[in-house]
């Protein structure tokens, strides 16, 4: 099928033949055969649930394979567990942050490999050995602190820093960018090509493709579970892997399409002094009807903590807030949904999806809520809902009733943006929407967000693509530091004035 | 063919509880036919199995307030203590009152969701851990329940107990009914409403559910209350038994043969799913153990040895490894077939 | 040091503090070293079970079968040294190894068919009462001067006296104490409880985890039940029933949660201490019936909690209001 690059001569790290998946009604991966030179990084790109997850899983003995072979350095490679695999050499950051978030950074960074004094762990040096570790991937953090205590990203880097620390000869790194900012991106590449000339190999995964093509070197792409074809990444234009990828071709995405701002006299909400201590100092800001406000700003810059304040997820101290020219105080989340509002939330594994509940479930659950436990929809009701949903927004799942965490992730994030689409509400919150999607599905969400602003829904959108937000958001506001510092209208939105006015 | 295989494939889970109890009494009943014979005399079946629904009948109310207090990821121990005082309740207002009979279940009912609401309270309001909010109940109430009855076993004479202790309604006995009837409202209520849904998801992301809008915690009070209820219930039935609430022993150990029956029926302690119809299956397994060691003869040593390891062998027979494995030899067989 | 996850360890202690200081000030002979070494006496059987629960709660599990492990190891003993004649060293290591193993069994129960702890450890609990049964159904003195020896064995400080049940607890409590913190094993035990699946993926042996801290439990309170037979030198099979629970209660009083992962097995001491102390009060004020006996305690247990709580979120208050 693909374009097979020609063999290179040295013989290959890893060597994938024939590997076979499946589960409960999804083939997840069919006959899949590639392979891996030894210090080169490698791309594994596919559209949400082509696979690539799995791939990974079945490479490291999470999951048990149906059938084929691996090759690792020419041995047969049969890992039973991912800490079998570890020991052999393959050290690997999974999609979602796996780490565990009771335990001090230091504690996870260092589990498994304590160093020791006298047979017992010496917690002086953990610390130091876990400072070390962090040096590495540049972040500047108290590791005595508990996990959980720091943001998703900062978390993902932790995992990063993680699996570096283990001497690999093979780095498995699954969309570890999803939640990273450019400077932090920037950095993990600087550490990925200095681990690529110490020969470590990396195959990497991720929906960005500038990332793609900045950083690899080969291309492997996954459709429904097939494997597509290998490829030089320098050898294949942008337009061709996006063919490869989804199996058509895609429209550019046009940018500032929608620019001209909406009359302010309806405001859909307007904050003013808006904030709580020691969470995020005040805020003013105002959203009209059929607007699309971008939030941007750097890790923990306060992006979610605004949307959490507005949303009534965390109680407010200060400030005042109306909704469609009315005052309001909204004590708790189900407040806000009554007055319109939806929050899709920037952490889907926790916060998100509801993992033993089916994907029915999982998406009527906002609209049920709203209704009330009273007013059931009725079943034929809930189904035609949510296949349409699954149809517009093309999610992935063999059927109905299929537990939501047995989902792609990219898909999850879908399922939960059409929870919130169901309750046609009048402000949607969006925190990192586009988290781990494809770029097909990409595109189409920008479309549909494109698309609702024009039926009069209001939409604010926290992101740390600065892109998107370039196409789609009609103004910026940019946060530092848990305040507003600044507000980017009209033909003043550009990525260089994004992060000219974060830099400041 | 095809459809009936699809009909099997929907959830195998919900296959198990009923699998185990349908063995366990064909077993029995090839080893002494008696076992499963059933009688028709003086307007009223008697048999065993009979003897096993009607005695099974307050561990599975009760175990019914308990599936959806673990759905919620609760657990809730002190339905023992709750029985007892529901029970010195009610028999204290039947001795000492003029109250009419329905006064006297309503009374004591509400006392029940009392006692659940305080425990709901406390999980979830002010947030103290399940385990340890409904053992401060369960520790207490016993003491609460002496002091109802000022330390003795309280004898009464009610009609209205009588039936519901040993009456029967068109041949089957009064309190079947009344299990049957409470069965099918607490389905009702949770299936054809979106409470049940509501109920799963605060137990499975209680965090999630609050975020799109469900009041969790309001939700978690009224599990607790629903549980209290149906303990109360479970007590009036209790002492209607023996017409006598006697304290001490009334409910003892209740709380987990209802927690095993919950779990017999596949539900999980860590929250999700709620099972009512398989937790009366699980409820009826453990009456039908424990009735077989009781009348099997084995010596009284060792009957809980007996029962320890039948609940073993049972959740063993369950366990999804068991199934992996055994599915794993079926895809084999099959294959085997396949290249023949 | 104070930080969030110690926090509920320290309000544990300041609790019990309270609650002695209480005591002290109300009622003559409270205070002082003669109730200290009785307090750490007559809690030490609870307060190694609980420290071995401790683990097993931390792992995210519960063990239901500790109550009737005692008494089984009881029996066991009566039968060796009464019953066989043999050296109650000799009968205290077979039955502590009998009990470690019974609840390695369970863990390889719980691991393999990934069944509920819950309920492998309540159908342990039946199986291990029953045992007890069988071994004997009456109470039995267990006569031997090497055991009279180890229960008059005592160190004395001022007024109290630190005995031989004692020291064995305190010993027991370090031992868990290192191995939570300190050794591989132990930061295993916190990573499964904190997520299992997450372990798993980093590279942890979650079943063989599960199956050393249900052997580690059961480790403990055969412990336990041996200080039992030294301390009273006898057995019965009512022995320890409603054990666990107080064990788990005192691992929670400690400031340990039950979802796992969070926590600190010194907190099985403090809520072992702060039951032994409620049990205290109640005797020096000598006044309640066995009913309200039971309200009064379930009333402090309640009355400790919200203190918990109360400190807790005070602190909580405080300490974000410091760093500000
Ligand atoms: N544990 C599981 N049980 C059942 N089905 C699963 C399981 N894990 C994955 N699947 C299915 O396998 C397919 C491939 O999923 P996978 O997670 O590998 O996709 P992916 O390529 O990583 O997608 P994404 O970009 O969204 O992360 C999906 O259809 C998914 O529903
Ligand atoms: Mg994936």
């Amino acid at each position: 099928m693909g374009v097979l690059e020609p063999v290179v001569d040295v013989q290959p790290l890893l060597e994938i033949k024939n590997i076979s998946k499946g589960f409960a009604g999804v083939q997840a991966l069919n006959k899949v055969s590639f392979s891996i030179a030894p210090g080169e990084i490698h791309a594994l790109l596919g559209e949400n649930g082509a696979g690539k997850s799995t791939f990974i899983k079945v490479l490291t003995g999470v999951y048990t394979r149906d059938s084929g072979k691996i090759l690792f350095d020419g041995q047969d490679f049969h890992a039973t567990s991912s800490g079998h695999a570890q020991t052999q050499g393959v050290s690997t950051v999974y999609q979602e942050v796996n780490l565990i978030p009771t335990m001090t950074v230091t504690e996870n960074l260092t589990l498994l490999q304590q160093p020791k004094r006298f047979g017992l762990i010496s917690p002086k040096r953990a610390k130091q050995r876990a400072l070390e570790m962090l040096e590495r991937v540049g972040l500047n953090i108290d590791p005595s602190k508990q996990l959980d205590s720091y943001s998703i990203a900062v978390q993902q880097l932790v995992a990063i820093a993680r699996a570096i620390g283990t001497k690999a000869k093979l780095l498995i790194l699954d969309e570890p960018t999803a939640s990273l900012d450019a400077k932090e991106v920037l950095r993990l590449f600087e550490l990925m090509r200095q681990l690529k000339s110490q020969g470590i190999s990396i195959i990497f995964v991720t929906h960005f493709l500038d990332q793609v093509y900045e950083i690899t070197d080969r291309i492997t792409v996954l459709r429904n579970g097939s494997f597509i074809g290998t490829y030089a990444t320098k050898k294949l234009p942008q337009a061709e892997l996006i063919h490869a990828m989804v199996g058509k071709s895609l429209d550019e995405l046009t940018s500032g399409s929608n620019r001209e701002t909406s009359d302010s006299a309806d405001d859909v909400l307007r904050i003013q002094n808006f904030g709580k201590q020691r969470f995020l100092k005040p805020v003013d800001l105002s959203i009209a009807k059929g607007e699309i406000v971008g939030l941007a700003g750097m890790l923990g810059s306060g992006r979610s903590e605004l949307c959490e304040i507005i949303f009534g997820a965390q109680a407010v101290d200060q400030g005042s807030m109306e909704i469609a020219q009315n005052a309001v105080h909204i004590k708790s989340p189900k407040q806000a949904i009554d007055h319109g509002l939806g929050y899709c939330p920037e952490d889907r594994k926790i916060d998100g999806i509801i993992a033993e509940l089916s994907v029915r479930e999982n998406m009527i659950l906002a609209l049920q809520a709203k209704r009330g436990w009273l007013k059931p929809i009725p079943m034929t009701e809930q189904k035609a809902m949510v296949e349409s949903m699954i149809e517009r927004l093309s999610i992935k799942t063999p059927n109905l009733n299929k537990p939501i965490g047995e989902l792609s992730g990219g898909n999850q994030q879908k399922v939960i943006l059409a929870r919130w689409l169901l309750t046609q509400p009048t402000l949607l919150l969006l925190d990192e929407p586009t988290r781990g999607i494809d770029i097909g599905a990409h595109h189409d969400i920008i479309a549909i967000m494109k698309e609702l602003c024009e039926q009069g829904m209001s939409l604010l959108v926290a992101s740390s693509e600065l892109e998107e937000l370039v196409i789609f958001a009609h103004r910026v506001v940019v946060m530092k530091d848990r305040k507003k510092v600044m507000e980017l209208t009209g033909s003043d939105i550009s990525q260089k004035s994004i992060v000219n006015a974060i830099a400041q | 063919m095809k459809e009936r295989k699809k009909f099997l494939d929907i959830n195998p889970k919900i296959w198990g509880p009923i699998f185990s109890l349908v063995v366990i009494i064909v077993i029995m009943g090839i080893i002494d036919p008696g076992f499963i014979q059933i009688e028709f005399k003086d307007g009223r079946l008697y048999g065993s199995l009979i003897d096993i629904l009607v005695r099974a009948t307050p561990t599975a109310i009760i175990a019914l307030g308990m599936a959806v207090v673990i759905g919620t990821k609760g657990i809730d121990l002190s339905v023992g203590s709750v029985v007892a005082i529901c029970g010195a309740v009610a028999a204290v207002l039947i001795v000492e009152t003029q109250l009419p009979f329905f006064m006297v279940v309503i009374v004591s009912v509400l006392v029940g969701g009392g006692i659940g609401f305080l425990n709901g309270i406390m999980v979830s309001f002010i947030g103290i851990q399940p385990i340890i909010a409904t053992l401060i109940l369960m520790v207490s109430g016993r003491g609460i329940a002496q002091l109802v009855t000022g330390g003795r076993a309280v004898s009464f004479d009610s009609t209205a107990m009588d039936i519901i202790g040993s009456g029967a309604l068109l041949a089957i006995p009064v309190r079947l009914w009344i299990m049957t009837a409470l069965v099918l409202c607490t389905v009702l209520l949770l299936r054809k409403t979106a409470l049940g849904l509501f109920l799963e998801s605060v137990g499975a992301n209680a965090k999630a559910s609050r975020l799109l809008g469900i009041e969790a915690r309001m939700l978690k009070v009224i599990a607790y209350i629903f549980s209290g209820m149906c303990a109360a219930v479970a007590g009036m039935i209790l002492i209607a038994d023996v017409s006598t609430a006697e304290i001490n022993r009334l409910g003892l150990w209740l709380e987990l043969d209802a927690i095993l029956a919950v779990v017999l029926a596949g539900a999980s302690l860590n929250g999700g799913r709620i099972y009512l119809g398989l937790t009366i299956i699980g409820a009826l397994i453990i009456q039908t153990l424990t009735t077989i060691i009781f009348s099997s003869g084995v010596p009284v040593e060792y009957n809980l040895i007996v029962k320890a390891c039948i609940i073993l062998a049972v959740l063993l027979i369950q366990s999804e490894t068991t199934k992996n494995y055994v599915s794993q030899l079926r895809t084999k067989s099959l294959e085997n077939r396949h290249a023949e | 040091m104070l930080n969030e996850r110690t926090l509920p360890l320290i309000s544990a202690i300041i609790v019990l503090l309270l609650l002695y200081g209480f005591g002290s000030i109300a009622y003559q002979g409270f205070f002082g070293l003669r109730l200290a070494g009785y307090l750490l006496t007559d809690n030490a059987f609870i307060i190694v079970t609980a420290v071995g629960m401790a683990f097993v709660i931390l792992s995210g599990g519960i063990d239901l079968s500790v109550g009737s492990m005692i008494a089984f190891v009881c029996a066991l003993m009566a039968l060796l040294v009464v019953k066989f004649q043999i050296h109650p060293v000799v009968a205290i290591a077979i039955s502590v190894c009998v009990g470690t193993l019974f609840g390695t069994v369970m863990g390889l129960v719980i691991a393999i068919f990934k069944i509920q702890p819950f309920i492998v450890t309540l159908a342990g609990m039946f199986l291990f009462r029953g045992l007890g049964y069988v071994i004997n159904t009456q109470q039995v003195k267990i006569d031997h001067p090497f055991m009279s020896s180890l229960s008059e064995f005592g160190i004395i400080i001022g007024q109290g006296e630190l005995n031989f049940v004692a020291i064995i607890m305190i010993l027991f409590l370090a031992l868990g104490v290192i191995i939570s913190r300190y050794t591989r094993f132990g930061h295993n035990v916190y990573a499964i409880g904190g997520d299992a699946q997450s372990a798993a993926l980093i590279g942890v042996n979650v079943p063989w985890t599960t199956v050393k801290v249900y052997a580690l439990s059961g480790f403990y309170s055969s412990v336990a039940g041996v200080l039992f037979a030294v301390a009273t030198g006898s057995a019965y099979p009512e022995i320890g029933i409603a054990v666990e629970l107080d064990a788990i209660a005192a691992v929670v009083l400690g400031g340990t949660l039950l979802t796992g992962g969070v926590g600190y097995v010194f907190g099985a001491f403090i809520g072992g201490m702060t039951f032994g102390v409620i049990q205290q009060l109640i005797n020096f004020d000598g006044t309640l019936n066995a009913a309200s006996t039971r309200i009064v305690i379930g009333a402090l247990l309640l009355l400790f909690i919200l203190l918990q709580k109360i400190i807790l979120v005070w602190a909580k208050k405080f300490s974000a209001k410091g760093s500000d």
